[in-house]
């Protein structure tokens, strides 16, 4: 990160959104692009919704399951995509992987060719992603805290969840710096919570509340 | 004018920060938009109230306009119609025509800037001054491209093909083209006359004027009549009525230069004639503040479109934090997600069941409601547009999913 050790450097991401110019009409169209598609466009379609319905909690739980379940009204293969437990992940090729099982699995014993309503296709699309430093450095926890109170989500989200699987590191940024600075119980406590639980401003509540209980200030 | 940190108030202090970033990753680099008319028109409206932001952040951004004759811009209404899926004549001499004024533009104007964005069809053979000047390109779509007429298609891909990028305003409206495609949704203001917060008397006022009883619910409809047939509203709406009181306002602008306008308008009349309970409201140019007022004081408000552009009469009405049922037609999917911020419905008879659940449901409504604003203003608002904006000469300029400015 090119920062003193017990410093802690905020970033930002902001994305942009491309489309691929593939779309799928049904079950066996969206597996096909599943299996296709970059990286990016997994990862983009996984993780959309959190960043896009951060005031919704539960939020969707991913592109392909909302589709899936609200336009094909394929129940079954919803719930088994909506129910991946995404934080057990490391590298995107294990998602798109899991995916593909999923709904090969479904094709093998209940298919039905239903077809989403037109205007209603899939479109896989994917993010080009920008990382910029802000002016924030933490030299210490209370700093943390009250930058951590007024960042962007985007910044939020960058340290967490694109830290996992975009980066695929094995913890995150935040739980990184803390080990880093001898706090190890903080550092255990933020590395084991399961972000796609929360909301993003959920999400930083919570550290902020492990933060002020954890943290020797 | 607003300035760019009134926005702060609305969507947070550090969306704000982040648009300073990323204006000072493209210092030094110039912009220029082109279009085909400085006043009129979404794009024009677009430009003039991002342009004046965008130099606020620091960002040295210029915008031109093309000259043309009465034959030309004949021509490219015509093409424009025909990218909406109309039937239109246009021969080899119009094409020739169209080829002609772009050159001449093309030659008259400094095109001597980093980027030049191209906006929409008309000057759309700019391109061809690439050859001898080089610069980064993009063609930006304004239009809905759901189902456009194959020859014109053909025509205008020719000249797509040559840019850098296209950019496209939904999903839906990307075609298959050899380039990189972005997605940048347009956007609301929330600071404008049409979308800024009013005072209670202010709405009441407005709302007394056209005569609308504010003590019975109120089904609402906006949206120019030439553009959807409020036929289906109304019959949703006599459905749901059997079960729940409402009334039903249908407003919008009149129809200049659609044949097909006089017609529905007088179906519309002749039921709202015989009905009293439908109030069919003409409303004349630049009315921002009634729209305003009458969204805010709707129960529930339709979008009913059999085709639709991106359809930001949703992100408005779903700013004012009100449950929309709409079509799933053009830009509508993207700001509704069904039973999540708003409705989406296919039938006559799938909207008159959720008029009346909305209306007998008034908590699950406000939710719709209040996750339709959320939604709005983390994807909808002009700050994000700006982003976008700027995010888009940045992607020409660095690749890989991953960037570090």
């Amino acid at each position: 990160m090119g920062q003193a050790s017990t410093e802690f450097r905020f970033s930002t991401k902001l994305d942009q959104t491309i489309l691929l110019g593939k779309k799928a009409t049904n079950v066996l169209e969206l597996l096909d692009g599943i299996k296709t598609v970059p990286d990016s466009s997994i990862y983009f379609h996984t993780h959309k919704f959190l960043q896009q319905h951060d005031y919704l909690s539960p939020e969707p739980p991913n592109d392909f399951a909302y589709w899936v379940t609200n336009i094909l009204n394929e129940a079954v293969l919803g719930e088994n995509l909506s129910s991946m437990d995404i934080i057990q992940f490391h590298k995107i090729s294990d998602l798109r992987n899991r995916f593909i099982e999923i709904i090969v699995a479904y094709l093998r014993c209940a298919y039905r060719p239903v077809a989403a309503p037109p205007g209603q296709e899939f479109y896989f699309m994917s993010s080009q992603t920008f990382v910029l430093q802000t002016a924030h450095l933490a030299h210490n926890l209370a700093e943390f805290k009250e930058i951590l109170k007024k960042v962007s989500i985007h910044s939020l989200y960058y340290h967490v969840f694109d830290a996992y699987l975009r980066m695929e590191q094995e913890e995150n940024d935040f739980s990184m710096w803390f080990r880093r600075i001898g706090e190890t119980e903080l550092a255990a406590k933020v590395r084991s919570l399961d972000p796609y639980m929360y909301t993003l401003e959920g999400l930083r509540q919570e550290i902020i509340r492990l933060v002020d209980i954890h943290g020797k200030h | 004018m607003a300035s760019i940190e009134d926005y702060a108030s609305i969507v947070g202090k550090g969306a704000v920060q982040e648009l300073f970033l990323l204006a000072k990753k493209i210092e030094g680099k110039t912009i220029q938009n082109i279009n085909s008319t400085a006043v009129g028109g979404g794009v024009a409206e677009i430009l003039t109230r991002m342009i004046p932001l965008v130099k606020q952040l620091g960002v040295d951004a210029r915008w031109d306009v093309i000259k043309g004759d009465e034959r030309f811009f004949v021509i490219t209404k015509k093409i424009h119609n025909a990218l909406h899926g109309a039937p239109v004549g246009i021969s080899e001499d119009d094409f020739a025509h169209f080829l002609e004024m772009n050159r001449t533009n093309a030659n008259e104007m400094d095109l001597s800037h980093d980027f030049i964005l191209v906006h929409d069809p008309q000057p759309i053979a700019l391109i061809e001054k690439r050859r001898d000047i080089g610069r980064h390109w993009i063609w930006r779509c304004h239009i809905g491209l759901s189902n456009p007429d194959v020859r014109i298609w053909h025509f205008l891909k020719n000249y797509i093909e040559q840019y850098d990028a296209a950019v496209f305003s939904a999903p839906s409206f990307a075609r298959e083209v050899p380039i990189k495609q972005i997605l940048i949704p347009p956007s609301i203001d929330p600071l404008s006359n049409k979308n800024q917060e009013l005072p209670e008397e202010t709405i009441h006022s407005i709302l007394e004027r056209f005569g609308i009883d504010r003590s019975r619910p109120i089904v609402m409809q906006i949206s120019r009549f030439d553009y959807l047939n409020p036929i289906g509203v109304i019959k949703a709406y006599k459905m749901a009525r059997k079960y729940v009181d409402a009334q039903l306002v249908l407003a919008g602008e009149g129809t200049p230069d659609d044949p097909e306008g006089p017609k529905i308008m007088e179906e519309v009349k002749a039921e709202a004639d015989r009905d009293r309970d439908i109030l069919v409201l003409l409303l004349p140019p630049a009315s921002d503040l009634e729209i305003n007022a009458l969204q805010r004081a709707s129960t529930v408000i339709l979008q009913k479109s059999l085709k639709e552009g991106f359809g930001l009469s949703v992100s408005e009405a779903l700013w004012k934090a009100k449950p929309v049922i709409a079509s799933a037609v053009g830009g509508i999917p993207l700001q509704i997600k069904h039973k999540y911020s708003g409705i989406l419905t296919h039938t006559v008879d799938g909207t008159a069941y959720w008029i009346k659940q909305l209306i007998s449901e008034p908590s699950y409504a406000r939710e719709l409601g209040n996750n339709g604003r959320e939604h709005i203003k983390n994807n909808f608002l002009i700050t994000r547009h700006i982003k976008d904006y700027l995010l888009e000469f940045l992607s020409l300029l660095y690749k890989g999913a991953i960037v570090y400015l």
